[in-house]
């Protein structure tokens, strides 16, 4: 036992001696996990928020039965299905306007309510009968609470109607307010109706059903098997994809630095390392050994990674769930709570990255024979065969990519597009700066511009893994910013388009709403009162919203069409005309003339569609009609928005005026500027987050060039030494050495440009199309690519600068020691 | 033309002050050949580091032709090894990314003092003149020690200075690599100081120094 130790600390002792080195080691390893982890804790706390909202009373976790057009049906069903041992249990699913802004109601009939569904069990027993009795009880997620402004036992208004007093309910999914079927049906408006029967588990013989569902339903019901994962976890499956694809990338260029750190230390351990087999240790003993350091290394820099891994999270978690909220509406906690699973899996990839990064050291180390040959490394051969291997698996790269574009046809395809680019783009990188390096070699005269161009030449294999990391960071910053770029620009001007109105105004009820028209229609400052409305059902078995827009020169003169037929707008006027949103006609593939059937509280509603219009942001499809007619479908839409026409010099009276006639505040009564102007915070949030993991890569590529740099410095006194005896000074070398690594980085640079620009491309053609259903148009920005470059080249600079700067300050001594072979 | 007096060097060596070079006098002639001898550890290589340049003495003076070595900085002294001497070490120091034609002329050409002929020449004499396009690792040893002596003596350096340049050579190659180096000198007609342990390598140069417990003997 005791060899062992006393062999592990011979290994040890050369950390000590060059603590540098180890610091590069545990700073590869500390980042890769870091950032590894901190995007899978960002991942684990969506997806547990998306089980909460899934679990709520019966949502996709549970079977149910629902009606075939997905609308309400009577609650008579109910009865006979229970009457014929069927366990089910009635839900009323709707929603409610608290101060203008809407809620999920759900109504539930808790003595039915199966065991096995999430949130039971609070309502199921002691409080039982506060909740079935009058005034009843509102169960709400603390958040919700916190949202509303309200405390435990306050009642709030929906409509003109008190709801029942608020309690709190930790397990729900914010946003849901839960109170009993009755009163449910009394706030909704639906007497004796349900949308969908939950199914429970049968507790044995007694609980079988006696009856089909055919034989007591006919064919008024289907049932709907449940789901392992919710519609939320479908919806959100692109943008964890692309967050997990940053936290990849990040850790294997965190994994290039500790790749180079062990190349270099078991480089210079050799001697020691032969010393050690020489002296009697077997080669399984001294294997054995070097994988037990690594592993208590990575062990340490694990725990290191995982504790930066949760700040990391914690401090972009507030932006992650702007963008899951503002993208999918998706509602996300603000604080984190992670499982033990996280901290494992973190300590596993740590070591299994470890392992990974030094695996070709400790295959060099199981087959190094005991006396070494003195063999010259013959790096002008052993660079070309290695460099014609990567060109050859680059192009059988390329190639997957061209395939997978032509025939690919999924998300997964998209994101295996974006991979393949990019893994046939770092492979060919190496070949790209041999060719570049050997023109400025042939057209140079001078012979320290031969040798400059010649070293660098030679320096590329140490320094090729960090010039790939640096590539991948700048390639995907300028990717995802073009992308985010040409999101901004269309954006900013769609809601131009869809933000005509001058005032918006969102009553507190429709009597309110009633009472604001009436009031409006008597000043003479507003030249058109444009109400609104929006109505929810289902269509091709996912939620769509039903858009009303009033027939009016507003919209016909700005609303941002994508194509339409000749007077679409005049077309909708009977009624029996839509506009479908972008996202909708690309799921369920249609397209101008097609007709759909829109199921409707009447029965179903069928619509020609006349346009296809962008609706970027909006995670649901969405079909907009003429208000009339929306209002004669669903009748029970909530007319509480209103947008007003008004010169611009009596707008800020006007809101003034309404404010204080209704008690209206900020969120009730907006200006267009204002709206525009919060709906930009908000789209710039929705992206903050990727702009920070971009800096994240990018610093991470930085950290990694300037390892590179640093551990290739010592190894290269050899080569720097002999110009320094023959009579360039330090300062030249060192001036020298920095403009080779800025000569390098700058052409892996303008490498990375047009791959960057590819994979913004693939992005807005491929990747956003199958993730959010809308495809933006392409646009370069080189203001934007100037700024990236000035960023790479300072980044190169960076790292270049420490090792420079110690080959300028270094002391003759140092130097000559290369020379010499006695004192 | 090199003149050394009094020369001292110490290192700092495990907390203590090690004397290496305690008060050497030493001087070469234009066109001498010295072999310097001694045992290991008897400061040998610290003198003719001292003398290229490559280090700075404690005290002592160094005088090359009409340049005062000591007094210069560290630039001077990059100056002084590129335009007034020709170093070859042991190891051959050769620069391994540029080819065999480039390494060459890499000094010549720097201290801007290339000469077509007598580049044309060298090449003849060091018998390179197919293994002009090979690299160093493509090289034997004596191949690569006949390059590092024809490139230190392409800018015609006032003094060749050479650290156990045949140490890693058989006995016949070092023959060889010797007898070329005295021929070239002899042709160039500089000052030519070679640090050595071969008693038999040394006695083929006009003069043999020892050097002894860090003075000369």
């Amino acid at each position: 036992m005791r060899r062992p130790l006393w062999i592990l600390a011979v290994l040890l002792s050369h950390w000590r001696r060059h603590p540098m080195q180890l610091a590069t080691l545990l700073i590869g390893l500390i980042s890769a996990t870091a950032l590894w982890s901190g995007v899978q804790a960002l991942n684990q706390q969506a997806r547990i928020a998306y089980d909460r909202a899934a679990a709520t009373f019966g949502g996709s976790r549970t079977a149910m039965l629902v009606s075939k057009d997905s609308a309400t049906f009577p609650q008579q069903l109910f009865v006979d299905l229970r009457r014929a041992g069927w366990p089910v249990s009635p839900m009323l699913e709707g929603r409610v306007q608290i101060d203008g802004r809407s809620f999920r109601l759900l109504g539930v009939e808790p003595v039915t309510l199966p065991s096995e569904v999430g949130n039971a069990p609070a309502v199921g027993r002691g409080s039982l009968q506060a909740f079935v009795t009058p005034p009843g009880e509102m169960l709400v997620a603390g958040e919700t609470l916190r949202d509303l402004g309200l405390k435990e036992g306050e009642r709030p208004q929906a409509n003109g109607i008190g709801l029942p007093p608020l309690r709190m309910q930790a397990e729900l999914a914010p946003g849901a307010l839960v109170v009993d079927i009755g009163i449910a049906q009394d706030i909704l408006k639906m007497p004796g109706q349900v949308s969908r029967l939950l199914v429970g588990k049968s507790k044995g013989k007694s609980e079988t059903p006696h009856a089909t569902l055919e034989s007591v339903a006919g064919d008024k019901l289907r049932l709907v098997e449940p789901s392992a994962e919710s519609d939320l976890e479908r919806l959100t499956d692109s943008f964890h994809l692309n967050l997990t694809a940053f936290g990849l990338l990040s850790f294997f260029v965190g994994l290039f630095i500790v790749n180079s750190a062990i190349g270099l230390a078991f480089e210079q351990r050799l001697p020691m390392l032969r010393t050690l087999r020489a002296c009697g240790v077997s080669a399984r003993m001294l294997n054995t050994v070097l994988v037990i350091e690594l592993v208590s290394l990575a062990l340490v820099a694990g725990l290191i990674g995982l504790v930066c891994g949760y700040f990391i999270a914690a401090a972009l978690l507030p932006d992650v769930a702007a963008s899951l909220r503002g993208l999918y509406g998706a509602q996300i906690p603000g604080q984190l709570s992670l499982k033990p699973v996280w901290w494992f899996a973190g300590i596993a990839i740590s070591i299994l990255g470890a392992l990974a990064a030094a695996a070709t050291s400790l295959a060099k180390a199981i087959r190094m024979p005991v006396l070494a040959t003195a063999q010259p490394q013959a790096w002008q051969q052993a660079q070309r065969r290695w460099l014609m291997f990567q060109s050859a698996a680059a192009l059988a790269v390329f190639a997957v990519a061209a395939v997978l574009i032509q025939f690919g046809d999924s998300l997964i395809a998209g994101f295996a597009v974006l991979a393949a680019l990019m893994l046939g783009a770092a492979l060919i990188l190496p070949m790209v700066l041999q060719i570049a390096l050997a023109f400025g070699q042939r057209s140079a005269r001078a012979p320290v511009g031969i040798w400059f161009w010649a070293d660098s030449r030679q320096q590329l294999s140490g320094l090729s893994l960090a010039l790939m990391a640096l590539l991948l960071a700048l390639a995907v910053n300028v990717g995802v910013g073009t992308m985010v770029e040409s999101f901004s620009r269309t954006f900013l001007v769609w809601l131009d388009g869809r933000l005509a109105a001058d005032v918006y105004i969102s009553a507190a009820s429709d009597a309110q709403a009633k009472q604001i028209k009436t009031w409006l229609r008597d000043r003479p400052d507003v030249e058109a009162i444009l109400p609104g409305g929006r109505a929810e059902t289902q269509l091709g078995g996912a939620p769509i919203e039903v858009l009303g827009l009033p027939d009016h020169a507003t919209y016909r003169d700005n609303w941002p069409l994508l194509e339409s037929t000749a007077n679409a707008w005049v077309r909708l006027r009977p009624g029996d005309t839509c506009l479908v949103s972008e996202q909708l006609s690309r799921r369920m593939k249609l397209a101008i003339g097609d007709h759909i059937e829109v199921p409707a509280p009447g029965g179903n509603w069928p619509l020609g569609i006349a346009g296809i219009y962008a609706d970027y942001g909006n995670p649901k499809g969405q079909i907009a009609v003429n208000f009339a007619a929306l209002t004669r479908h669903f009748p029970q839409t909530p007319l509480t928005r209103l947008g007003l026409r008004v010169a611009p010099d009596k707008i800020a009276p006007l809101i003034t005026a309404l404010q204080a006639t209704f008690g209206l505040d900020d969120r009730n009564v907006a200006d267009q500027a204002t709206m525009k102007q919060e709906s930009r915070r908000v789209f710039n949030r929705t992206f903050s987050v990727t702009g920070a993991l971009n800096a994240f890569t990018l610093g991470v590529a930085g950290i990694a060039l300037l390892t590179s740099l640093l551990t290739l410095a010592n190894s290269r006194l050899p080569q720097l030494a002999p110009l320094w005896a023959i009579g360039l000074t330090r300062r030249r070398l060192a001036a020298l050495e920095l403009l080779k690594t800025m000569a390098v980085a700058l052409i892996t640079a303008l490498f990375a440009l047009p791959l960057g620009l590819l994979v913004a491309w693939c992005l807005l053609a491929i990747v956003n199309v199958k993730a959010f259903g809308w495809r933006l148009p392409f646009h370069v920005f080189p203001l934007q690519l100037i700024e990236l470059l000035a960023v790479a080249m300072a980044a190169a600079l960076c790292a270049a600068a420490l090792p420079v700067a110690r080959l300028a300050r270094m002391q003759p001594a140092t130097l000559i020691r290369t020379f010499v072979n006695e004192r | 033309m090199l003149r050394v007096t009094g020369l001292t060097k110490s290192y700092r060596s495990a907390g203590e002050d090690v004397a290496v070079l305690r008060g050497v006098d030493l001087a070469v002639a234009t066109g001498e050949s010295v072999a310097l001898t001694g045992e290991s550890g008897s400061g040998k290589s610290t003198l003719l580091h001292l003398i290229a340049g490559l280090d700075a003495a404690d005290g002592g003076e160094i005088a090359l032709a009409d340049i005062n070595v000591s007094t210069l900085n560290d630039a001077g002294r990059a100056e002084l090894r590129r335009d007034r001497l020709g170093l070859v070490f042991q190891q051959f120091n050769l620069i391994p990314s540029l080819s065999v034609a480039d390494n060459l002329v890499f000094q010549s050409r720097i201290a801007g003092r290339h000469d077509a002929a007598w580049h044309d020449e060298l090449v003849e004499r060091l018998g390179l003149k197919n293994l002009l396009r090979r690299y160093p690792e493509q090289l034997s040893g004596g191949q690569q020690q006949r390059v590092a002596i024809g490139r230190a003596l392409a800018p015609k350096p006032l003094l060749l200075l050479a650290d156990e340049p045949t140490g890693n050579l058989d006995e016949d190659t070092a023959d060889e690599v010797l007898r070329l180096a005295r021929d070239l000198v002899a042709r160039t007609g500089c000052g030519f100081l070679m640090v050595t342990h071969s008693a038999r390598l040394a006695a083929t140069l006009d003069r043999q120094v020892n050097l002894h417990a860090g003075v000369i003997a």
